[in-house]
């Protein structure tokens, strides 16, 4: 009920954010969703990504240091109240959130929360008793 | 009118020059010899004894000492009286696995605070000066040479010891400091300080003595015309003293090495030759007078050029260059001896790539530091805090192995140079040495 993000390691640099979504693209490397966190001279790019062993393979191939994370999924219905829904059933459970980002796709209606937690298993088990179902790698890839 | 401390040595004949140092230095290798095995060694080795130096004619028959043959003998390998009659210690500016440690009776304590007393009063020193010291106290040189210095000269001391900007000027002010010793990049430091809070008009300073790391003429003039001052360059080193084995006089055109106590030498060092006057080379030293630490030929890895041309302050003792570069690696930042194998070995010890680079650089006139570092899968993780937790402890490692500060910079993989051809590990951008 999980599914992969890959974080790459760019250098606070102008033109490192360029060069690598150039090497996304000229692969044919189709995002989901991105996110970029940034501390005084580098930063961390999260992506979703339609492939993930090809997108593994090209980043390796054109020397970044990356990381894959399981991370969880979730649809949202897109109407007032439908994030904060889930944010209470993960903090009344002492589910702690790292960091989380949003996605909308061509799916009308709905939006995707990614989260970061410690504990992937529990965060699913509150979820689901909650009536919410994280989506998983097919799914996504899907999308 | 020039300032003496010791006029009849300062400015003696280089006949009498050549007597005391021959006449000591046939007692210092007497003494080495009887006294410290590791000498005996390297002269047997030699096949040197003791009756084959006759004078300063012979010194060049002598065996070099150097930093690792130091490293080696710590803590008292080199040791020529009883610890009992030791003092004090010293040691080299916190470069752990190269710390060096001298040790000193009171003799020699006094002799050193001679020589600083000597710098003081040629930078126009005098018992009714305010001397402010803020080189460091403690281990560093800098702080106790200095002081006692200032105390043989009669000046009222303000052992400031350094860092703490606000108070270092809130009594420069309020005791009317009119000596200021210090490293050459902290007096700028001051002087902005100083300028910033409009207290130019507030501050009496005459004179500065300003040593441990290296200057520039720029820099001087910069410092002189803040601070409406003589800036006054000093130079010494743990192993052979501390400040005060050269000092520069009215002139301001090279430091008389105190020659009375130390003989200077200039070699290639390549070949050990010794090189005549005016030619650039290494610099040499032999101390004549120490007691308890007395080093022969000790190789100093610093490049200069000696001259015995007569020097308009009536001084006679030969004069040294400014440092115009190094034998070796050595950096020195912010007055830290820096090996670039220092740094090499902590990020070698944190599982890092070797593949590194080190920018030095001098903004706003003070040093800085910058070790970049290749990003490796090991170390990285999706998470920020946990990436910049590895920075912070790498920045610790670097500082418990260096003593100063370092700022460390993540780059992508791949991005250093790699070290076929010969890779460019330093990249020094502060121009320092003028040639």
């Amino acid at each position: 009920m999980t599914v992969k993000q890959i974080s790459v390691f760019l250098e606070n640099k102008p033109g490192r954010l360029a060069e690598f979504s150039d090497v996304l693209s000229q692969n044919d490397i189709d995002l989901r969703a991105l996110s970029l966190a940034e501390a005084e001279d580098f930063g961390i790019v999260r992506i979703i990504v339609d492939d993930v062993y090809k997108t593994s393979t090209v980043l390796k191939d054109a020397n970044y240091v990356f990381s894959i994370t399981k991370v969880l999924a979730v649809a949202i219905p897109d109407e007032p109240g439908g994030l904060s829904k889930v944010i209470r059933v993960l903090g009344d459970n002492d589910v702690n959130v790292e960091y989380m980002y949003a996605f909308i796709t061509r799916k009308k209606g709905l939006a995707y929360m990614i989260f970061r937690v410690e504990d992937n298993q529990k965060a699913v088990h509150v979820l689901q008793q909650s009536g919410i179902r994280p989506i998983c790698q097919e799914e996504l890839e899907k999308l | 009118m020039e300032n003496y401390y010791q006029p009849e040595i300062e400015c003696a004949s280089r006949e009498q020059i050549r007597e005391w140092q021959s006449e000591r230095l046939v007692q210092q290798v007497q003494n080495v010899w009887d006294n410290v095995p590791y000498y005996r060694t390297r002269m047997e080795e030699m096949g040197l004894e003791p009756g084959d130096i006759k004078s300063v004619d012979d010194l060049h028959k002598l065996p070099f000492i150097t930093k690792d043959d130091l490293r080696d003998a710590y803590p008292y390998g080199l040791l020529a009286r009883p610890l009992d009659e030791c003092v004090r210690i010293q040691s080299t500016s916190g470069t752990t696995g190269r710390r060096v440690v001298a040790f000193y009776t009171q003799h020699d304590i006094d002799l050193w605070e001679d020589c600083c007393a000597r710098a003081i009063m040629a930078a126009g020193g005098t018992k009714d000066d305010v001397c402010h010291v803020c080189y460091g106290y403690g281990l560093f040189t800098g702080g106790p040479g200095l002081n006692g210095g200032s105390h043989k000269v009669g000046c009222l001391t303000l052992p400031m010891s350094s860092g703490n900007t606000e108070r270092q000027i809130q009594f420069m002010t309020d005791l009317g400091s009119t000596i200021l010793c210090c490293t050459p990049s902290y007096a700028a430091f001051l002087a902005e300080s100083i300028i910033e809070r409009g207290l130019q008009d507030e501050i009496k300073l005459k004179a500065g003595i300003f040593g441990a790391e290296a200057w520039t003429e720029e820099m001087r003039h910069d410092i002189e015309e803040k601070l409406g001052i003589k800036a006054y360059d000093i130079y010494g080193l743990t192993e052979i003293s501390g400040p005060g084995v050269s000092f520069e006089c009215s002139a301001q055109t090279g430091m008389h090495v105190n020659e009375d106590h130390f003989i200077a030498e200039v070699i290639n060092p390549k070949t050990g030759e010794v090189l005549p006057d005016g030619e650039k080379g290494e610099l040499v030293f032999t101390s004549i007078t120490k007691e308890a630490f007395p080093l022969i030929r000790y190789r100093t890895r610093d490049i200069c050029i000696l001259s015995r041309e007569k020097c308009s302050c009536g001084r006679t003792h030969v004069k040294m260059t400014k440092p115009l570069g190094r034998s070796d690696d050595m950096l020195i930042v912010k007055g830290v001896n820096v090996f670039p194998s220092q740094i090499e070995t902590v990020l070698m010890n944190k599982g890092y790539p070797a593949n590194y680079q080190i920018i030095v650089d001098r903004i706003n006139n003070s040093d800085t530091i910058e070790v970049q570092v290749e990003m490796t899968p090991e170390m990285f993780s999706d998470s920020l805090s946990a990436v910049s937790a590895k920075e912070k402890e790498l920045i610790d490692a670097l500082k418990a192995m260096l003593g100063i500060y370092a700022k460390v910079k993540l780059v992508n993989p791949k991005t250093i140079a790699r070290s076929e051809g010969k890779a460019v590990r330093v990249v020094d951008k502060r121009n320092l040495y003028q040639q």
